[in-house]
């Protein structure tokens, strides 16, 4: 294994661990119940829902390629399936896949 | 040590029909190929996911290493990206807190904090007795940690029979998977004012700093939707 990247994996595994390992420490205190459990829970979701739409309005990696009307489009037809679907996640999930392999093509 | 039925009981959950599995195996295959292209060996692909275990952290490190960045740049980078694990563990493990368990279980289960199995335990923790809620949750974290592996294995060697729109059709099943698990989450004022705050905040920010994106648009949103669910109860 080269150095370099080595290096690069455990500095990116430090950076996880440590949001991970603060977390798990600073929540021995907190209850349930309390506002302060329910604000995090808040953030919690609110922070996850930040990062899904970073991940497909702007994207890093092979997605980036994708044109914005090929995401969109991926995106609107598979909430619409969800919500047809009785709120099943496997199949919007699928769906996008396929969508999206045969939208990157045309538009 | 661990609770062997509760961990199996967990471990199993991931085989429902509407488990993360399947997206999150896809995504890690993508993670796979796209290391392997980067130049990573099979031990340094296996190597990053196990250590690292967060698919967007892996794909900043990834994108970081190819443009060169310094090791300071991708620690802050992976930092500023993950940080979002910080309220996601501190929202989860009040559920799991038992004073009979011991702390070293909280601690080594912490490594397992991601969207994946956050969602898992957050959507099952009722079904299960508060004593033995981390022995559950140490089974879904052994079985997501171990797909995500199993997914990055398998991307690594179809890399050279992806082809590109292949590789995106990949990318786009955990968005997707997770954009529908949140919607379906939206059970409460909170939780729903939460969600639609931050896809609304998270891009919005983009344009401010992405590096501080995420952060931003969790802590005005989150901070936002919980004063929304606070008001509303009182």
């Amino acid at each position: 294994m080269s150095t370099n990247i080595v290096l690069a994996i455990l500095v990116t595994s430090l950076a996880t661990f440590s949001s991970r390992l603060l977390g798990a420490i600073s929540s021995e205190g907190i209850k349930e119940t309390s506002k302060l459990f329910r604000y995090f829970n808040c953030l919690a979701y609110s922070t996850l829902a930040a990062l899904i739409a970073r991940t497909i309005i702007f994207p890093v990696g092979v997605l980036s390629d994708a044109s914005y009307l090929s995401r969109a489009t991926v995106v609107l037809f598979c909430l619409f399936i969800f919500f047809i679907s009785k709120r099943n996640f496997v199949y919007p999930t699928v769906i996008s896949a396929i969508m999206m392999a045969l939208l990157s093509g045309y538009l | 040590m661990v609770n062997k039925e509760f961990f199996f009981k967990g471990f199993k959950s991931i085989l429902a029909p509407d488990s993360p599995a399947l997206a999150l195996g896809c995504c890690f295959i993508a993670i796979g190929a796209l290391l392997k292209n980067l130049g990573f060996n099979i031990q340094e692909s296996i190597f990053s996911t196990m250590l690292t275990y967060a698919l967007p952290g892996s794909l900043v490190m990834a994108e970081s290493l190819l443009v060169g960045a310094s090791l300071l740049n991708i620690f802050l980078a992976v930092w500023f990206v993950n940080a979002r694990l910080y309220p996601m563990a501190v929202s989860l493990f009040p559920l799991m807190m038992h004073e009979s368990q011991p702390r070293w279980k909280y601690y080594f289960s912490c490594h397992f904090i991601a969207v994946s199995a956050w969602l898992i335990m957050k959507s099952k923790y009722k079904e299960i007795d508060k004593k033995f809620r981390i022995d559950f949750w140490i089974g879904i974290g052994c079985a997501t940690w171990a797909t995500a592996v199993i997914g990055t294995f398998i991307g690594f060697y179809a890399s050279d029979y992806l082809d590109k729109n292949m590789m995106m059709g990949l990318a786009i099943l955990n968005p997707i998977y997770f954009l529908c698990m949140m919607v379906g989450a939206m059970k409460t004022i909170q939780i729903a004012a939460s969600v639609v705050l931050g896809l609304l905040l998270g891009p919005i920010f983009y344009f401010l700093s992405p590096e501080w994106s995420i952060l931003l648009g969790g802590l005005v949103g989150g901070t936002i939707a919980y004063l929304i669910g606070e008001l509303n109860v009182n």
